[in-house]
């Protein structure tokens, strides 16, 4: 029989604190009060001094409510079952299932061995030209997608795991609206995908400790069917700046030093140590991670984009409602772009150079310059660019897209303005 | 385990941070080892004592460790193995070879499981050429083994103090590493010599005469690098740039295509996945300096970001001891090292949980110290036996927000010899590598001669002047002379300092054609054309630039080069003068 402790010493944010023994660090208990049973875990330990972090939050808490030890840490049931289901941020039911407890798995785990990794080599065709031609997607990548509110983040998110050719796909929400929350559990619905998909869901309204937990609970499930089952997982995080919030508020409660506009000083390791559970094995499935990172402010400089954009394999800019070309980055796409077609590259360099060139033109336009000739080029330019590619609603596979641009090209420039070299040119430059 | 070993037990943990009663004594910086309920074995290191509590980083995650856990310290400082069979290896922060590890545990790492770093069964073709009698000091060297294209020198351990005098060593024959191979004594005490040795890794090795001026260049076939910014065998440099400017591809393509003997690859904290490709890509690309594989002249230290942020620490240290120990061989090495940011993060996390008054961005005070110490372990040395060794050193830095006023940043620019800047707006143009040619900086000589280096300088100056010029004025309002300048700044950017990583030819300007295509450039830059108007200008550029493009990708000296190179003289005849 575990022993049951009386007296909270003290109670600080969403933190207590407790004088107990033989108590490891990084353990569950379970608090008993008037509001109710929560689960908390160890956080750190100075001599008999436990603090623990309360998943419901320490509101109603009694110095003495009863603390009992679980003498283990936050484990998932690995099996089957989860597909289909609804968690919330504890790893409780959301839905109206019974709770799982066949094959419990600690949740958090190690890192994968550098050496089991491979050289991620699929790519993920998603229909977007903005993806596809300029910014391939590539199993096994973590890449979010910067994004201010209002922008439409979550739609983005969905209509791509609707797209991606994926076994699993697991979400975990965090600080969802539950709006958000009908609106992705609708989507796999509508599309049959339910079946297979798991959801950890925290909403705006949960305990925020509760955030805390979601990646992990996440990624463990996709670590299971990835090793176990040789899945091919798709990993949808949205949005990580709540779960950054929610360590910022741990690390002040626990008085720790902050570093940058009150964040952890390990908010880097904090974060890579989610995104880098996405892995391609050798011989077993993938995890690939796509992620909502809100930018407070529009700022890209803000400690979380800043951090995560140092993590992941690049991001896509979510702007008005478009992906920009400029800072969306996919650091894997030359992993595949080379076997696609033999002007992917060409096209995809060529394009983004002549359009970078179109802005400069925009402003000198803006500001009542006489335009010239190759401004006048690449006025038309832009405009069909910002049409064909850019907008969300294209969907078209990556060849036709690829043909697109050329086509494009050749309606404003001569061959020798594009800067390609000659052979290339003469192999696809439609003829007249 | 020895029962003299001095043991102490948990009285708290804080994150990675665990602190210990001990009663005998105990040293800063020392291993110690954390035995956990499940029987494992957590390694850690001193870092502060106070009274008779020690506080010790752990190299591991310390959930499921209890107050009152037994812990073990070992009176040694922090170690790595040096001896032949490093090269190829892939390592961990704490020298841990990860395909061993993988053999072992599968899939995932597993905490309290270390391996030996180096193999102890192969044996190694000794060769002995010193001499029983010889008077000896610590890294004289006593024979060789091949290792690769290499002669791995056995030397006298440089944790030997004065000066030894050789009363036997091993005739030639196969032995591994553990084999005794010679014998010195000092003032009546014999000692012996193995093929291994160990060296604490936070100790710089310092058995060389004295060190050097670099002045070679070190050739990184990178025109923008080699001309413009260059770097000197021996030297350091930096390439601080925000995320997404390139800084992987630019460290990938300088492993691969440097001219020195060994590389050395620290992952610090950055992703596992750009670790990967050079561990499946290495052992299949050719090194053409050697006809080799590129894996063979290669050492790889990955303490990746996700992996235990102490070992990430430790591994900075670990890259550069093997560094040294090379060096001391003779040989060039060039250390690269991929983020020192996040290294000093790790700094920053320890010295968070120490509760140590905190710097600027909360980075302890001591950074600048510790940053520059790292960098002043480069450097060309003078051995022994006459001969010449280098390390030069080349840290990636990130910082927070691409802003280069941070610490990190501040700290590494005061003691490296070349600044390369990346640039956010160059990545976004596509123009890569993405280094900012007026921003970047070098103290070093370039592989051409200073005066022309000088005139191509002033004509990106001047056309950098031009094009701000012609955002206020227009073009319509910019003289066509001052528009030339423009267009030939934007010349010598198309056409030298951006450089295609990923084609084969381009990707490798050596020396030899760097001066070549130049001399070419120079041409251009120094003819005064005369244009009837700018659009005659632009197109007339814009058709020089694709010349000189294909003039680029075409094989050194080949039909296609040649002929090239021909269309290019004829372009530049035609033109008005």
């Amino acid at each position: 029989m575990r022993k049951i402790y009386h007296r909270i010493i003290q109670i600080s944010g969403n933190v207590i604190t407790i004088e107990a023994d033989n108590v490891a660090n990084g353990e569950l208990a379970e608090v008993r009060s008037e509001r109710g049973i929560s689960l908390a875990q160890v956080i750190r330990l100075q001599g008999k001094r436990v603090s623990l972090q309360v998943f419901a939050g320490s509101r109603g808490i009694a110095t003495d409510s009863e603390v009992r030890f679980l003498g283990r840490p936050m484990r998932l049931s690995g099996s089957e079952a989860l597909l289909g289901r609804i968690f919330t941020g504890n790893g409780s039911p959301r839905d109206n299932g019974a709770a799982l407890s066949d094959n419990m798995i600690d949740i958090g785990g190690p890192s994968v061995n550098p050496a089991n990794r491979i050289i991620p080599r699929n790519m993920i065709r998603t229909g977007l030209p903005m993806i596809d031609v300029f910014n391939t997607l590539v199993e096994s990548q973590k890449l979010p997608i910067f994004s201010v509110a209002g922008e439409p983040y979550n739609e983005l998110l969905a209509r791509i795991a609707m797209q991606a050719e994926v076994d699993i796909i697991v979400l975990g929400g965090m600080g969802l609206k539950y709006d958000d929350y009908l609106f992705f559990r609708n989507t796999l619905d509508a599309h049959g995908a339910l079946s297979r998909a798991v959801m950890f869901v925290h909403t705006a309204s949960d305990p925020i400790v509760e955030c805390l937990l979601v990646p992990d609970l996440a990624l463990a499930a996709a670590e299971y069917f990835a090793t176990e089952h040789n899945k091919r997982v798709l990993v949808l995080l949205s949005d990580m700046t709540n779960f950054c919030d929610s360590l910022k508020e741990i690390a002040i409660t626990m008085e720790q030093i902050p570093s940058n506009r009150g964040y952890p000083g390990d908010l880097y390791s904090q974060l890579a140590a989610r995104y880098e559970k996405a892995v391609d094995f050798e011989n077993a499935g993938s995890i690939t991670i796509l992620a909502v990172t809100t930018m407070p402010g529009d700022d890209v400089t803000h400690p979380v984009p800043d951090n995560t954009g140092y993590i992941t394999e690049g991001q896509f800019y979510l702007v008005n409602g478009r992906i920009e070309p400029f800072g969306s980055l996919s650091r894997l796409k030359q992993q595949v772009n080379d076997s696609t077609r033999a002007d992917h590259r060409s096209v995809m360099d060529t394009m983004i150079r002549l359009y970078a060139e179109f802005k400069e033109t925009l402003e000198k336009q803006s500001m009542g310059f006489r335009m010239s000739e190759w401004d006048r080029k690449l006025l038309k330019y832009g405009a069909l660019f910002e049409t064909r590619m850019m907008d969300l609603s294209v969907n078209i596979p990556l060849e036709e897209a690829l043909d697109l641009g050329w086509k494009t090209l050749a309606e404003c420039f001569e061959p020798e303005d594009t800067g390609v070299n000659t052979q290339t040119l003469q192999e696809f430059w439609p003829k007249k | 385990m020895s029962e003299t070993k001095p043991t102490g037990k948990v009285t708290g943990i804080n994150g990675n941070m665990v602190s210990v009663v001990f009663s005998q004594r105990v040293i800063q910086n020392e291993v110690a080892y954390v035995l956990t309920g499940d029987n494992e074995r957590l390694k850690s290191e001193l870092i502060r004592v106070r009274g008779h509590e020690a506080d010790l980083q752990v190299f591991e995650n310390t959930s499921g460790v209890k107050v009152g856990d037994p812990v073990e310290f070992s009176g040694e400082l922090l170690s790595v193995e040096l001896g032949p069979g490093l090269l190829t290896q892939v390592y961990d922060g704490l020298q841990n070879p990860l395909p061993e590890l993988a053999k072992q545990a599968g899939y995932f790492l597993k905490r309290g499981l270390y391996v030996y770093p180096l193999d102890r069964e192969r044996k190694w073709e000794f060769t002995p050429s010193a001499e029983v009698g010889q008077i000896l000091s610590a890294g004289h060297s006593l024979g060789s083994v091949p290792e690769g294209i290499f002669k791995h020198q056995i030397m006298l351990p440089f944790a030997w103090n004065g000066e030894w005098k050789l009363t036997w060593i091993a005739e030639a024959g196969e032995y591994n590493i553990d084999k005794v191979v010679a014998k010195a004594s000092q003032g009546g005490q014999e000692r012996e010599v193995r093929m291994v040795q160990t060296w604490p890794v936070k100790i710089p090795i310092s058995a060389y005469l004295e060190k050097l001026l670099p002045a070679e260049p070190l050739v990184t076939q990178t025109r923008l690098i080699d001309t413009f910014f260059p770097v000197a065998k021996g030297g350091t440099f930096c390439t601080p740039g925000p995320f997404g400017a390139g800084k992987t591809v630019l460290q990938h393509s300088l492993s691969q295509r440097s001219e020195v003997d060994i590389v050395i690859v620290a992952a610090c904290g950055e992703r596992a996945g750009e670790v990967v490709e050079i561990l499946r890509e290495f052992p299949h690309l050719d090194d053409p300096r050697t006809g080799r594989k590129l894996i063979d002249r290669t050492i790889i230290i990955c303490n990746t970001s996700s992996m235990p942020v102490a070992a990430r620490e430790a591994s900075i240290y670990t890259s550069v001891t093997l560094a040294e120990y090379y060096r001391q061989m003779g040989l060039h090495v060039l250390l690269l090292a991929d983020s020192t940011s996040r290294w000093a993060q790790a700094l920053r996390e320890v010295s968070g949980r120490l509760e140590e008054i905190p710097g600027e961005e909360a980075f302890p005070a001591y950074l600048e110290s510790l940053v520059a110490g790292f960098y002043e372990r480069a450097g060309l040395v003078r051995l022994p036996d006459g001969s010449q060794g280098s390390i030069t050193i080349c840290g990636a830095v990130s910082p927070a927000g691409g802003n280069f006023e941070e610490p990190v940043t501040q700290s590494t620019l005061k003691v490296v010899g070349s600044f390369l800047a990346l640039s956010r707006d160059r990545a976004n143009a596509r123009r890569y590598p993405a280094i900012h040619p007026l921003e970047s900086w070098s103290k070093y000589k370039s592989i051409v001669p200073e005066e022309q280096l000088r005139k191509a300088r002033k004509m990106l100056r001047e056309g950098d002047e031009v094009n701000q010029m012609m955002k206020v004025v227009g073009e319509e309002g910019t003289p066509i002379s001052d528009f030339v300048v423009y267009l030939k700044s934007e010349f010598i950017d198309a056409v030298y300092l951006q450089q295609n990583t990923f084609d084969e030819v381009d990707s490798s300007c050596d020396a030899e054609r760097q001066r070549l295509v130049f001399g070419k450039l120079l041409t251009v830059l120094e003819k005064n054309f005369s244009f009837n108007d700018k659009d005659e200008a632009r197109s007339y550029f814009q058709r020089l630039r694709q010349n000189f493009i294909d003039w680029n990708y075409a094989p050194w000296q080949s039909d296609e080069f040649i002929k090239c190179e021909k269309r290019i003289d004829q372009a530049l005849q035609k033109a008005q003068g």
